[in-house]
């Protein structure tokens, strides 16, 4: 590693960077200072960045929790569900299929390659409409399930899983096969934890998608009590009049889990991208 | 039968196939069943086929509007979330570069945010009272109000600005990682031959960028085309003034589940489907990704 010396041109990136860092974050930060406000003063005067004390206060928050937005925190409740439920499930079902792409050589596997490249190019919006009316038909409509299942095996992790896979040894398994062990066993016991990197890093994509996904869930679910926070969130804006002290407040405590996610598994996150990711 | 799943020449398929079962019922079945129903009047209880009668209705101004709002903004994501993460990235490489982490994750935090909120704030932050905050800054050059919202021209520059706000963080990662995969040896060997910065950046980096550049070039036309919530949550749900937040999915949205127009909708999603198809393999090829590499 080089030693890093002040000279013009770093300080003159330092600040560049200094000025883009600050506009990354600034947005937020108004969201955050909004969040203190009450929801007559940004109607009346819009987002703004003043600091008055005299009308500041943890209300929002606290109304966040009362028994009038008791259906804040079931949305919450129905989002985190979902999230752990997918992520898990559609870690492992794309690790499978991105492992068994790389590492076998059988009849069929480019072509299942191809198909999953195809996935990842179509947007999922344009086969919204016929999925709706299978859910119908399938009685998922309006059911977690519905929510989830379509996109449980999804290309990205698959496509990256293979780039990972495609680096490990394949003496793992000859070697394997050796003691005894099943191809599965192989998997679970030999590359599941190889592969950790790239499970931290899609753990994050995924996690992150599922937390923050809309259009589908907007499709799906119809029942109050159902919606998950995206979903219940955008509810709360309306042409009649917006509930600015439930949004706002609850806006920034959605984003709270995720930034945690982040921060905990962020070293992992680059390193699992740079390790597997996109290269040539 | 427990032996035969065991065998190392069913495993592999036993690996893919939850990929394959997937991808029949939740890929393969719907976009033919879209295809189909894009050339039928979908009614409940009844459907049959109305030839090309969708295809004829699309050539109206609302599809238009959309078609072209789409098309507007994913030029202009291309335009900013390629060149733009990608300097950024190689600056963040650099050895001269100080504190690249904390910048990394700084530009990193608003991918972080969800569509709805990140709308929610940008609608507040180009609201169209004087004090909202892009106003604000607009009178420090003494510049009057205007509302942000109204305009065609003003409304898709929020959402220019909203979705690099959002993408600069994750391209630059994309980019990174790709940076990260080229050998020092290079740049020392061209280094050697008296290679200036710019030199390096054009003959090595660039070139050894081209592959995520394509993926990066194809998620954002995957993006751009598909781009709905944000617009959704700009102007409060599907139904802008003069559908000037109108895209492809928001009319195949409106068509589809607002009006229950399934056939109709279906249309839109097909067209939508073939422009995707041809812009990305225009793109691939002019890219070159079908040329022979290495």
């Amino acid at each position: 590693m080089p030693i890093k010396r002040w000279t013009p041109q770093s300080l003159l990136l330092l600040l560049l960077f200094l000025v883009l860092a600050v506009l990354a974050v600034f947005p937020l930060y108004a969201l955050a200072l909004a969040s203190l406000k009450p929801s007559k003063e940004l109607l009346r005067m819009g987002l703004n960045l003043k600091w008055d004390f005299e009308i500041m206060s943890f209300k929002n928050y606290a109304f966040l929790f009362s028994e009038s937005a008791k259906k804040y925190l079931v949305w919450y409740g129905n989002s985190l569900g979902i999230t752990a439920v997918y992520t898990v499930l559609s870690l492992l079902l794309s690790s499978m299929v991105g492992y068994g792409i790389a590492m076998y050589r059988f009849p069929g596997r480019n072509l299942i390659f191809v198909f999953v490249l195809l996935v990842m190019m179509v947007p999922v919006e344009i086969i919204m409409l016929p999925l709706y009316k299978q859910m119908i038909s399938l009685r998922m409509i309006d059911t977690f399930r519905g929510v989830v299942l379509p996109f449980l095996v999804a290309p990205l992790p698959i496509f990256f899983f293979r780039q990972y896979a495609e680096g490990l040894p394949k003496d793992f398994l000859d070697a394997g096969r050796m003691d005894g062990c099943t191809e599965y066993g192989i998997f679970f016991r030999i590359m599941v934890p190889l592969m950790a990197p790239a499970f931290g890093a899609m753990a994050i994509l995924q996690a992150l998608g599922s937390w923050n996904s809309f259009v589908w869930p907007l499709i799906v679910l119809k029942t109050g009590s159902k919606l998950t926070l995206p979903i219940g969130l955008s509810s709360l804006v309306t042409p009649y009049g917006n509930n600015y002290d439930i949004l706002i407040a609850g806006s920034v405590i959605a984003i709270v889990p995720i930034l945690l996610v982040f921060i905990f598994f962020q070293r992992y996150f680059v390193s699992g991208l740079t390790v597997g990711g996109v290269k040539g | 039968m427990t032996k035969f799943l065991y065998s190392s020449r069913i495993a592999p398929y036993v690996f893919v196939l939850p990929f394959i079962l997937s991808f029949l019922i939740f890929f393969a079945y719907p976009v033919y069943a879209t295809i189909v129903m894009s050339f039928q009047e979908v009614l409940p209880g009844q459907t049959h086929f109305i030839g090309l009668a969708n295809y004829k209705d699309l050539w109206n101004d609302r599809f238009y509007a959309a078609l072209w709002n789409s098309t507007r903004y994913t030029f202009w994501t291309l335009v900013v979330l390629i060149p733009l993460p990608m300097v950024l990235a190689v600056f963040l490489n650099g050895k001269r570069m100080i504190w690249s982490g904390f910048f990394r994750s700084a530009l990193f935090i608003p991918t972080l945010t969800s569509v709805v909120v990140a709308g929610t704030i940008f609608r507040l932050v180009f609201g169209q009272l004087d004090q909202a905050v892009m106003n604000q800054f607009r009178h420090l050059f003494g510049f009057h109000t205007i509302n942000w919202l109204a305009g065609s021209t003003t409304g898709m520059l929020v959402l220019v600005v909203l979705a690099t706000w959002r993408f600069a963080g994750i391209n630059i990662v994309y980019f990174l990682s790709a940076l990260q995969n080229i050998p020092d040896e290079l740049y020392e060997a061209a280094a050697i031959d008296g290679a200036n910065a710019w030199n390096k950046f054009r003959r090595i980096t660039l070139p050894l960028l081209k592959p995520v550049s394509i993926y990066v070039i194809t998620i954002s036309i995957y993006g751009g085309y598909a781009m709905f919530t944000e617009s959704y949550m700009l102007w409060n749900g599907n139904h802008s003034p003069n559908d000037i937040g109108l895209t492809m999915v928001g009319y195949l949205f409106r068509e589809g589940i607002e009006t229950n127009n399934l056939g109709f909708g279906s249309a839109v999603g097909v067209t939508l489907l073939a422009l995707t198809m041809a812009v990305n393999v225009v793109q691939l090829k002019f890219f070159g990704l079908f040329k022979k590499e290495e």
